[in-house]
């Protein structure tokens, strides 16, 4: 089946909810979830929109290989315009609520509007209600989910809703599920917040055919050997998380520390995925309790964490006792080197934070760094932070702006509009590490060169997710390259954009993509969808998501000169390791990634680009 | 879901005969399903004799006898056996005639099919390489 043809549209302005055809058509040109919700957003609005009105529309949606038995087949993803980079913003997320949509038999949820008063909506089956929420409004992603599981006296209903951080405005405000999985980054969570949003509680009890199930569950066999025996995917991911990159990045001398500042942190023993195993000094218990697998999937590389009870951060705060998720390696990366906190205890609670309100570590750690770097300056006073003590490596500092950020109080309000803003507002905007106003990830573009262009043509703003060349520049995925060489990085970077598009369209998480290559992809697809899919057919759709993607961007008012860096890493080059008097040379690959794309050197895709890919 | 793709030919948890609970407090997960037990309560229970022994030692149910009566449900201690509303019968796992769909499915062998005789071993293994650590050496 793949799809089931149906979508639901909700008018949260006159309270109604429609249910619709999926656009067939458009499904084979562009497969479901990242890809077909950015043709529907393009399709019925204006990107010039604000993002933060009720002409935004907030859509929810799955591929044809969500709630399947595919490896991963869990996925779902929310499609907006962004708050925090005015361009387009898609955030993916795991767990059981995709998997949970997709049951209840629905491919995707438009939403549109804003409703006067806050509500959430209660999808069961075929039946959708909007319900009032003014008794959840105010309360936090781990109060709101018992809470309408109560009240609607079923466990097994899934919540996908967001924190304090996403009522507050929060610029890069998370949409959470189940508890601790995120759609995290650009702000999704700021557009649901906007419009009176809180929730959406789902029950699906309908299930999911493929379209041809022995084929399918023959791929889907040889999926999982393949993820099995691969040694990322096999091994690394379920014992370490992707807290397996942390000393491994540092030792190659990309691991930006102190905003950037310097590009390897001394503390990354403490906060790595190794030291998550070890039993704690303090009660001889390991950080990490387990290991977590989302819908459907084989790998499970997602942490489970229990607090040190006596720690300075919960020991009065019972409530933060219990297992949760635990840091990831962005989350570590971000609320650590780049702050400078090397306390793997004060790293997950403040994670347990970001989680708890929904909001996105790596934007709020960034945003953080940045004005930890503005305060030693002295470009903002204990004035202004309200008499925090913001200097790198001050864990008080960081759990408090963690908690004042998610309420929207103080010195927060300011760290909850993103560093773009805030490096502006005190005079230094060089010193934003952002790309399209979106705070970098955790690998330094002066040791990994082809992550710059990753980052500076990203559609979402700085972000590892849209190509994820680390995996060739560093793990040898498919074949090793040279991270400090810029030669061949522009093709990479195209090759790597277009395959995760397709894979973010398809349902599946990208971390099968370690093991995987289109080709042990295009069977399911094949096999779970009617029509034919070939390995060609699903690159060229890669590209032509990803140059709808451009179009919006464009239309919306961006320009080749948002395809930058910062100048700190164009500029001020690596202090140590590998990288030490590096600098990215963003320079030497863009024009040729223009070339290689079909665009002009304006970075617009030329009409003939458009026809080749019917757009 | 590979549960209920074998028995109703749909990827759908709400339909499987094992379910998984999530114990999210401690960060556990436990799989559960019927533990075919020897004196079987919902057989004795079944009004109508439509839960049998089968070749592998499981309680099936004859869907033909079956008359949807839900007695047996009430009988059984673990909640294990429950009532499929499309199809108006109960269901529970059956073993599936001896090579289960979970224990095929499950990546990291927290669900294996055992023979029931030696379920006991590795705890007792366990339990007498304590005592042998825990005898003085001579």
């Amino acid at each position: 089946m793949g799809w089931h043809g149906k979508i639901l549209r909700v008018d949260l302005s006159k309270g109604e909810c429609k249910t619709e055809d999926l656009n067939k058509e458009w499904a084979q040109s562009y497969l479901g979830q990242r890809g077909l919700a950015t043709k529907y957003l393009c399709e019925e609005t204006d990107p010039k929109v604000d993002p933060l009105s009720p002409k935004n529309k907030l859509i929810f949606a799955t591929g044809p290989l969500t709630g399947s038995m595919a490896s991963t087949g869990g996925r779902y993803s929310v499609i907006t315009k962004g708050p925090l980079t005015g361009c387009i913003a898609c955030s993916n997320s795991g767990g059981y609520w995709g998997a949970e949509l997709k049951f209840a038999g629905w491919d995707m949820v438009i939403l549109e509007g804003k409703s006067k008063k806050p509500v959430y909506l209660f999808i069961s089956d075929d039946e959708a209600t909007l319900l009032p929420a003014g008794d959840l409004w105010g309360k936090t992603v781990w109060e709101t989910e018992p809470a309408i599981k109560a009240q609607l006296q079923d466990p097994q209903i899934k919540i996908s809703s967001i924190g304090r951080a996403g009522e507050n405005g929060v610029l890069y405000a998370a949409v959470m599920n189940d508890l601790h999985r995120a759609a995290g980054r650009s702000g999704v969570g700021a557009v649901m917040g906007s419009k009176n949003l809180k929730a959406i509680a789902v029950r699906g009890t309908k299930g999911d055919k493929p379209n041809d199930p022995k084929a399918f569950m023959k791929a889907v066999d040889a999926g999982n050997k393949v993820l099995a025996e691969n040694p990322v995917t096999g091994e690394g991911l379920p014992t370490f998380g992707t807290q397996v990159l942390m000393n491994v990045i540092n030792e190659i001398g990309a691991m930006p520390t102190r905003n950037w500042r310097e590009v390897q942190f001394e503390g990354a023993a403490q906060i790595s995925g190794e030291a998550m195993r070890e039993p704690r000094k303090s009660d001889g218990k390991a950080n990490l309790v387990a290991n977590n697998a989302c819908f459907g999937c084989t790998i499970a590389c997602g942490r489970i964490s229990k607090m040190d009870e006596e720690h300075f951060t919960v020991k009065t705060r019972p409530e933060y006792w219990n297992a949760s998720g635990g840091v990831e390696y962005e989350a570590a990366w971000a609320l650590g080197s780049n702050t400078g906190v090397d306390d793997l205890e004060v790293l997950t609670f403040a994670n347990f934070i970001c989680n708890e309100d929904g909001f996105d570590p790596i934007s709020f750690g960034s945003t953080v760094s940045a004005a930890m770097e503005l305060y030693e300056m002295g470009a903002i006073t204990k004035k202004d932070t309200g008499g925090i003590e913001l200097t790198f490596g001050s864990a008080e500092a960081l759990c408090t702006l963690a908690e004042l950020t998610a309420k929207g109080e103080g010195f927060g309000k300011e760290i909850g509009l993103g560093s773009k803003r805030l490096c502006k507002k005190y005079g230094h905007p060089d010193l934003s590490m952002t790309v399209k106003g979106q705070e970098f990830p955790a690998y330094d573009a002066r040791g990994i060169q082809g992550m710059g262009l990753t980052y500076a043509t990203s559609n979402r703003g700085a972000c590892h997710l849209r190509g994820y060349t680390v995996a060739s520049e560093v793990l040898g995925i498919p074949e090793k390259t040279d991270p400090l060489e810029t030669e061949g990085k522009a093709g990479l970077v195209k090759a790597f954009q277009d395959a995760t598009a397709v894979v973010d369209s398809s349902g599946l998480c990208v971390f099968t993509t370690f093991a995987w290559s289109m080709e042990d992809i295009q069977p399911q697809i094949q096999a779970a969808c009617e029509g034919d899919w070939s390995v060609d057919d699903l690159m060229l759709m890669g590209e032509r998501i990803w140059n709808l993607e451009r179009k919006y961007n464009l239309a919306a008012g961006m320009t080749a000169k948002d395809d930058t860096l910062p100048k700190r890493l164009l500029k001020e080059a690596g202090k140590t390791g590998p990288a030490k008097g590096k600098v990215n040379e963003l320079g030497k690959m863009l024009p040729e990634y223009y070339e290689l794309r079909g665009w002009t050197e304006e970075g617009v895709p030329t009409n003939k680009t458009l026809d080749r890919l019917t757009l | 879901m590979a549960c209920s793709f074998e028995k109703e030919g749909a990827f759908n948890p709400t339909k499987s005969r094992i379910k998984v609970f999530n114990f999210h407090a401690e960060g556990r997960m436990v799989p559960y399903t019927c533990t075919q037990c020897a004196e079987a309560w919902c057989q004795h229970a079944c009004p109508v004799d439509a839960i049998r022994l089968g070749e592998t030692g499981a309680k099936e149910v004859v869907d033909v006898l079956c008359v949807g009566c839900k007695v047996c449900t009430i009988a059984c201690p673990f909640g294990t056996i429950n009532y499929n509303t499309s199809a108006g019968v109960v269901v529970k796992c059956d073993l599936c005639g001896g090579d289960p769909e979970c224990a095929k499915a499950c990546p990291t062998g927290a669900i294996t099919y055992v023979d029931a005789d030696w379920t006991g071993l590795e705890r007792m293994r366990g339990y007498a390489d304590k005592t042998a650590a825990e005898q003085p050496q001579a």
